[in-house]
């Protein structure tokens, strides 16, 4: 039963993982639309001398319908992609469910299983955030990451269901771990939208001509704003994470801090974060600078969950390899 | 953040913030504090310049991200604290960079003088920074609304609507609103200003006091605590005094006294396992340590430790960190005098508990005498002769094999010499190895000769052991106060929104605008909501007043 159920949850996680492809490259087809538009807008002489405060209003002619945000309302592609990345994501969770059914207990004891659910709520993040803002257009890069780590995932770290050791038996790694993915989620929408706003601050300012698609996105102002709102949701919850931890600790380990690996690096990212909101409030750092931030603690992120679980000693030793 | 409150606007109720803040206002005098037209400056006038700089925004943060930077080796090079062992194997496989890193005291990262200075000096900004912030904050709350301004045109969300309400019932009616929705307001002529928010900088300032309390707590509190670790055999109570641990971390203020001098005896302990028919491995499922305590004056009672349920008692919390076999050895000499016995805990090599041991005979025997061996619970041959356990569980089979060797012990030179490890430098292997004597094998009732003639060595029988990690600090609740604290200020510091608002009456016409204090997404649509109410609230009056 749990064999089958388990193999089942594979072959949904592998389904995924090929819809999510699919969903990649129509974003990326989406992107290069945007670019040939974008292109043809600069080949109109009246709009060659078009500066950036009335960008919106030159690209309306050319583009799909403007929201009020600024953002440009979906094109075709932009719209199939994302169908996709919702029928795809739907598969994920799926596969969450059934590995957990498989196993009896939550789906993240081991590193596949948290990469597993851990993408299963980076995608869900960034489906969540598009009610409250429209930022489709990180589709591509949500998709690419998830593809990766999934596919990276599934194919170096699966480990068939094994009972839940005894360092693992306790109510808080239900708590800890969701938050702490929960909040790589919201770190992961913020890198992205940090990233973009580099190459629109670049674009801005003359420097990356090249990357056409951009014109099509906001303006990096409101990519920041927007990086921000949803970075320091994840700082928050990072901070509940560091916090669940120590009381787990506490109980588990008999001391709430004692700068094991994992504990070393999880103070490194919040430190990160606080930089990057302090950053946020300095002048002179407000912009690109803080944008580095957002990107560098994300990165930190991805390397505390791959670099650090595979080849850093400690306590936090779950990744269920050899 | 050394600068007072700004002169031009003494009893401004916004937050108070360092000068290079973007939300600061400027001063005229360069942000940096590095005004090259200033005159030199005097002793006094360094120290007011090397402040200002300490406590600036600029500085914090790159205290921050060298205290990022700082931690990181204390993730790369093991640790004394965490990882004593690593520190040792490092110390063994590579002594020309051990010695170097030792120097840099990277081995202790986190105690090192240059990671103390990072994080000394970022709490002295810290509190430099909060100190006249608090202050000021205190005397904000209690100041009125700013004045409104002149022109609101500019502002955000500016809205302006004609109306035929009168100016004063109009005004009344954005007061009464205005404070439902928790402004604070104040009337000025035909205008009303009000601000919200002050929770804003009320749990800014709660963080950073409770990481300030979250320091002192882990610095000078965790100083009385101490952490010790023992191997317990079933059956052999431990009592809790210094000499009976096996190794113990003191913290800076401990002393003797802090030890609550109770009982523990390991009664019985079971491993519960499952196997995984995939790989054949057996993945352990639970742990239980049944346990009895007894504290000084009372009688023993009953308790259990699990992997993830400690113990408390006497003042400490005792956890389980491992647990292994213990077979009980006697070794005689050739007239059957014992001259050694004892369970020997024999520590888990793994997963299925084939372990290791030591059993040392210093006396009795013609030579110093030392058995080194191996133990499995469920022992299966192998093609080769060896043995491997096949799973962790003893079914009364258990079977013990030793190297045996007699010579020089080295217990003599009085340098302490650890139980678990065989030295075997100046003794000679008389079985197992190289020898030419076949290792000695017993299984559980079992007695053999040991070689020469030296005597004989029984295995009588098998006890479990557990190794305890017993605690002692007086923090846990202090820092859990803090860490909510912390989690709370952060909270209401990031998403509550301080902002004011003005409803004018102007000409006939009633105009509503808003002004952000730090960051506020939603501004915007809060004064059009406001605007709106508001207008739904002088509606509601005007049919009111028709008929």
């Amino acid at each position: 039963m749990t064999d089958t159920l388990a193999a089942y949850s594979l072959v949904a996680v592998y389904s995924a993982i090929a819809v999510y492809a699919i969903a990649f490259v129509t974003y990326v087809l989406d992107l290069a639309k945007r670019a040939a538009l974008a292109q043809a807008v600069v080949a109109q002489p009246a709009a060659a001398s078009i500066g950036r405060a009335s960008q919106g209003a030159t690209l309306t002619a050319e583009m799909p319908p403007t929201t009020s945000t600024g953002t440009p309302g979906a094109s075709r592609y932009q719209r199939t992609a994302f169908a996709l990345t919702i029928l795809a994501w739907v598969i994920h969770v799926a596969a969450v469910v059934l590995r957990a059914v498989a196993a009896g207990r939550v789906p993240w004891a081991n590193l596949f299983e948290f990469t597993m659910t851990g993408t299963a709520i980076i995608v869900g993040v960034f489906l969540l955030v598009q009610l409250w803002r429209d930022l489709k257009l990180l589709g591509a890069y949500v998709t690419g990451v998830v593809v990766l780590l999934g596919s990276l995932a599934t194919a170096n770290f699966y480990v068939d269901v094994t009972p839940l050791p005894p360092a693992l038996q306790s109510a808080w790694l239900g708590i800890h771990v969701l938050v702490a993915m929960l909040a790589t989620g919201f770190f992961a929408v913020g890198g992205g939208l940090s990233i973009v706003q580099l190459l629109q601050q670049r674009r801005e300012a003359g420097k990356a001509a090249g990357i056409r698609f951009l014109k099509s996105f906001p303006t990096s102002e409101v990519l920041e704003v927007t990086a921000n709102r949803v970075v320091i949701v994840g700082f928050a919850l990072w901070t509940f994470t560091l916090m669940a931890g120590a009381i787990w600790a506490e109980r588990a380990w008999g001391r709430y801090w004692g700068w094991d690996t994992k504990e070393v690096w999880t103070f490194i990212i919040w430190v990160v974060f606080a930089g990057y909101v302090h950053a946020r409030a300095t002048r002179g750092w407000r912009g690109s600078r803080s944008a580095w931030l957002a990107i560098i603690g994300f990165a930190a992120v991805i390397f505390n969950f791959t670099v650090v679980n595979l080849f850093f000693s400690g306590l936090h030793a779950y990744t269920g390899l050899k | 953040m050394a600068s007072k409150p700004r002169s031009s606007e003494p009893r401004s109720s916004d937050p108070l913030r360092p000068d290079d803040h973007v939300d600061a206002e400027v001063t005229g005098t360069d942000v940096t504090g590095t005004d090259v037209t200033q005159p030199r400056l005097g002793p006094a006038g360094y120290i007011r310049f090397f402040w200002r700089q300490l406590t600036s925004m600029r500085t914090a943060l790159l205290l921050l991200l060298l205290l990022a930077l700082a931690a990181v080796p204390g993730s790369l090079v093991p640790q004394t604290t965490s990882d004593p062992n690593g520190v040792i194997q490092f110390q063994q496989r590579d002594p020309e960079t051990y010695r170097v890193l030792d120097a840099l005291g990277l081995f202790s990262t986190f105690s090192t003088p240059w990671f103390s200075a990072i994080y000394l000096l970022l709490f002295v900004s810290l509190v430099g920074c909060i100190v006249p912030r608090t202050k000021h904050h205190w005397d904000a709350m209690r100041a009125r609304p700013p004045k409104t301004p002149a022109r609101l045109e500019r502002l955000v969300g500016f809205v302006s609507e004609p109306t035929n309400v009168e100016a004063g019932v109009a005004i009344d009616a954005a007061a009464a609103l205005l404070k439902r929705q928790g402004y604070r307001i104040e009337r000025y002529g035909d205008s009303v200003s009000a601000e919200r928010g002050y929770l804003r900088e009320t749990g800014n300032l709660v963080f950073h006091t409770a990481l300030v309390g979250m320091l002192i707590t882990v610095g000078i509190g965790g100083g009385f605590g101490y952490t010790g670790q023992r191997v317990i055999v079933q059956g052999e109570p431990f009592t809790n005094v210094l000499s009976a641990y096996d190794s113990i971390v003191k913290g800076r203020f401990f002393t003797e006294s802090a030890l609550e001098p109770y009982s523990l005896r390991l009664d019985d302990f079971e491993g519960h396992y499952e196997l995984d028919a995939s790989t054949g491995q057996w993945h352990p499922t639970d742990f239980d340590a049944s346990v009895s305590t007894r504290e000084p004056g009372g009688d023993w009672t009953a308790g259990s430790i699990k992997v993830n349920s400690p113990l408390t008692v006497g003042g400490t919390d005792v956890y389980l960190l491992g647990n292994g076999y213990a077979p009980v050895i006697t070794v005689r000499d050739p007239d059957g005098v014992a001259v050694f016995s004892g369970a020997v805990p024999f520590l888990p090599l793994d997963g299925n508990l084939r372990s290791r041991g030591v059993v040392k005979v210093p006396d009795g025997l013609d030579q110093q005498v030392a058995l080194q061996g191996f133990f499995y619970p469920d022992p299966v041959q192998m093609s080769d002769g060896t043995y491997t356990s096949f799973s962790p569980t003893d079914h009364g089979e258990s079977l013990v094999t030793l190297f045996v060797y007699a010579g020089d012990l080295g217990l003599d030179a009085g340098v302490g010499v650890n139980a678990y490890v065989l030295d075997i430098d100046g003794m000679t292997q008389l079985a197992g190895g190289d020898s030419g004597v076949a290792a000695l094998q017993l299984a559980e009732g079992q007695t053999v000769d040991l070689p020469d003639g030296l005597g004989t060595i029984e295995y009588e029988g098998l006890r479990r052991f557990v190794s305890l990690d017993i605690h002692h600090d007086p923090t846990p609740g202090w820092a859990l106060l803090f860490a909510a604290l912390i989690l709370g200020g952060l909270l209401v510091s990031l998403f509550v929104p301080r902002r004011r608002v003005w409803v004018k009456a102007v000409g006939g016409r009633l105009e509503y605008a808003g002004l952000a204090r730090g960051e506020d997404p939603t501004l915007e649509a809060a004064v059009a909501d406001i605007a709106r109410r508001h207008r739904a609230v002088l509606g509601e009056a005007d049919r009111r007043m028709e008929p």
